[in-house]
């Protein structure tokens, strides 16, 4: 049976036919529904982990125990999973272990445009990109049967365009894989330098072996066609590149480490002129050129952003599209933005008004940075909000700590918060950290985490205390409130950013776009509005500005009731039911 | 054929492509839709892509190269205009959503966008897709409103377009689907 299936969803399909068992991961735009969807087989043990690093841990150790195993993440969890991944690629494996990666061209939802394929070449590790649906489910089952076939672990490279589209894909049955033996083995799996010198050699190896391979794997393909133009494309770009130049001849990697050398100079010197297209860094260009393949790359193309066929198109031939027309001035730009009912729009209220000092970190409250709210001084990554409060106290002194916050979602707090703030206490800082704590990881799509009480198969568990958590690391002031209760909210921000001791201010209120949130119907202006445009500061995407003043567009108001607050005479009220 | 849905981020535009995907399955040829996840559903500027033919390499609809914009807000429609084929289609919800660069007073929200895109090389429908959905029971059925609207235009029957919507919506909503689809079907 044919499917339309999102890239996504054919990875995790992929894996369920290979015979995974054990899936581990952190949510990541683009790669969350993979570990989403392989949850969904009752026949997978599935996990969200708190991180990266403890999710590939988790799949490396099931690997060891005979399971096939994957853990998926986006670009820069591979940064945060990096210390895993360089050993298990001496390690190798039992049951086969596939670590997928999503990189973000473009950077739709990401912090950097890091590309993962160095990560291939640094760790040893093959890596395959697959170029639609229907790829990503049978590499996904190529990749489970080379990592046992060369034991090692084995790349599954995405980006946003193959992980977040849609194509057909053929279903077929899970394939019956047994569970391994457990042997105990230490000189394979426990990596002191004794045991790690020899299983550098066979790494190398290992890789040599693969090189090999890869000269006749039908994971690389070549089209040929027009000879007088030959490219050399993996993944998305492929498509883009077939779609700009149908008829020219295609060497289509689909193993993208190692890479063939006879095979591409083969290839090379079948055509008149070779592109090399490839978003983000060359990679593929760079071991063109040191085989000595007569190629053309980022001479012609950008190491920056998305591609695209208007762009190859243009790059090749000259050609520019012809439009329906274009707008006759300028378009306002719509940036993404805090939603209508956002728990942390209290917050940032109140950090502007108080004018302080904002460390930030990554999720939906990065955009508590944009205007009006512009509360944000600095995103770096996961856990830094903390850390990075931490080092500019210790810069500056404690009372540019009277006037700075460290700010994060629950979930990044679990992720790597912590330890920033153990340092706080352990190196006596003074550090105010809030934990925006919406019950649920937001940005990526509402996942659960340790803090929510539920598996990512929506059974109960054990839920982490975060206030006992904080007080078990040292932190002795520890506040909860409501950010909606905005005058009590702002006198707590005072008074434990005042306190010279760490402090850690827990703002509960759940995500507006989660159940446990119960908003419901919506907010007017009457005519009571003296047009002081307090509302306006709190940047919420239902409330505009008309030639008369203020008004709440009832389609977008979820009736969260924070305006209300800021009202100083008492004009917003309560359209339809009661809350 | 290359449809391009544009919206504002929550407007259920991933939804649509879902739907317009799967009725495009019933012509039997291959098909692509890429999807927005992440950040930019945060109420910014999102854009999906449906494409079918006999091969699809691309899944996404670059500028110049739609027959098609399906768009849920009439600011969106004018900022992707540029994307429709020269004579294209254009279906536009005239509902206005201020962004926030108008909401802070940055910029003005520009006016009379209809008629701007009407002296355009586009064939424009207008209509106000939002009332639509509420006449319907709920404001989010605008994405299944401006459905039933371009069904009116496609070669793809009307019972596949049905069949396309029950396979896709969850069937507590389905009622309401049904009946925000024969509200665009028959503007």
């Amino acid at each position: 049976m044919k499917k339309l299936m999102l890239g996504n969803e054919a990875v995790a399909r992929g894996a369920y036919e290979a015979g995974v068992r054990v899936a581990a991961s952190y949510p990541g735009t683009p790669s969350t529904e993979i570990t989403e969807f392989v949850a969904k087989y009752d026949e997978v043990y599935a996990e969200w982990a708190p991180n990266e690093k403890v999710a590939v841990e988790v799949a490396v150790g099931a690997s060891i125990a005979g399971a096939r195993a994957m853990s998926c993440m986006k670009h820069v969890g591979v940064n945060v999973a990096a210390d895993p991944l360089f050993t298990a690629s001496y390690t190798g494996v039992n049951g086969g272990l596939v670590l997928c990666v999503a990189d973000d061209p473009g950077m739709h939802s990401s912090q950097n445009e890091q590309d993962s394929r160095h990560y291939a070449r640094a760790a040893k590790v093959p890596m395959l990109e697959p170029a639609d649906s229907g790829e990503c489910k049978a590499f996904m089952k190529e990749a489970f049967a080379l990592s046992e076939a060369y034991d090692t672990p084995v790349f599954l490279r995405l980006t946003t365009r193959v992980a977040h589209s849609q194509s057909l894909v053929e279903m077929e049955d899970r394939a019956d894989v047994p569970l391994k033996d457990y042997v105990k083995d230490a000189p394979k799996y426990a990596m002191v330098p004794a045991n790690a010198r020899p299983k550098h050699v066979l790494v190398e190896q290992r890789m040599a072996k693969l090189a090999e391979m890869a000269e006749t794997s039908p994971l690389n393909r070549v089209e040929m066609g027009d000879r007088s133009v030959g490219i050399i494309a993996a993944g998305i770009t492929y498509q883009y590149a077939k779609e700009a130049m149908p008829n020219a001849s295609f060497l289509k990697l689909g193993m993208v480490h190692p890479l063939p050398t006879k095979l591409i100079l083969d290839f090379v010197s079948q055509v008149d002129t070779c592109y090399v297209m490839e978003e983000l860094d060359p990679v593929i260009e760079t071991h063109c050129k040191a085989i000595g393949a007569k190629v053309i790359g980022k001479e012609k193309f950008t190491l920056l952003g998305e591609y695209s066929a208007n762009m190859i198109r243009a790059v090749l031939t000259g050609e520019v599209p012809q439009t329906a027309g274009k707008a006759d001035e300028p378009v306002p730009m719509r940036p993404p933005v805090l939603c209508p009912g956002c728990s942390h729009r209290g917050v940032f209220y109140v950090l502007k008004k108080l004018g302080l000092r904002v460390s930030g970190d990554i999720g939906c409250y990065s955009l508590g940075g944009s205007a009006p709210l512009s509360s944000i001084d600095t995103i770096v990554c996961m856990g830094a909000s903390v850390s990075g409060a931490l080092g500019m106290e210790k810069a500056r002194g404690a009372d540019f700590s009277r006037g700075t916050v460290a700010v994060l979602g629950d979930s990044t707090f679990l992720h790597s918060g912590i330890t920033g703030l153990m340092d706080v206490v352990y190196n006596k800082g003074t550090t105010t950290t809030i934990i925006l704590d919406n019950s649920i990881t937001g940005m990526t799509g509402h996942q659960d985490n340790p803090a929510t009480g539920f598996t990512i198969k929506g059974e109960p568990t054990r839920q982490v205390d975060l206030v006992q958590l904080c007080h078990a690391v040292g932190v002795d002031r520890v506040v909860v409130a409501d950010p909606f209760e905005l005058k009590e909210f702002e006198r707590i921000v005072k008074e434990e950013v005042a306190a010279e001791e760490p402090s850690v201010i827990i703002a509960q209120r759940p995500c507006a776009l989660i159940k446990k949130a119960h908003y419901t119907g919506s907010y007017r202006i009457n005519d009571k509005c003296k047009n002081c445009k307090m509302c306006m500061k709190l940047g919420c995407p239902a409330i505009s500005l008309t030639e008369s003043g203020p008004v709440i567009d009832e389609t977008q108001c979820v009736g969260c009731g924070l305006c209300p607050h800021v009202c100083p005479f008492g004009a917003i009220e309560r359209v339809g039911d009661a809350q | 054929m290359n449809i391009m849905i544009v919206g504002v981020g929550g407007q259920g535009t991933l939804l649509a492509s879902r739907i317009i995907g799967n009725a495009a399955l019933a012509l039997g040829q291959d098909v692509k839709v890429s999807e927005v996840h992440g950040m930019s559903q945060r109420g910014g500027s999102v854009v999906t892509y449906v494409k079918y033919g006999e091969s699809v390499a691309s899944p996404v609809i670059d500028e110049g190269q739609a027959d098609i914009i399906l768009a849920f807000e009439e600011l969106e429609a004018y900022r992707w205009v540029s994307y429709l084929k020269p004579g294209g289609t254009l279906i536009v919800n005239t509902h206005a959503i201020a962004p926030m660069p108008v909401i802070t007073g940055a910029m003005a929200y520009p006016e009379e966008i209809v008629k701007k895109l009407q002296e355009k090389q586009v064939q424009v429908t207008a209509c106000d897709a939002t009332r639509l959905a509420q006449e319907a029971g709920n404001v989010k059925a605008v994405n299944v409103v401006l459905i039933g609207v371009l069904a009116r235009t496609s070669s793809v029957s009307k019972e596949e377009w049905l069949s396309a919507l029950r396979e896709t919506v969850p069937p507590k909503f389905l009622d309401l689907n049904l009946k925000a689809f024969e509200l665009g079907y028959s503007i």
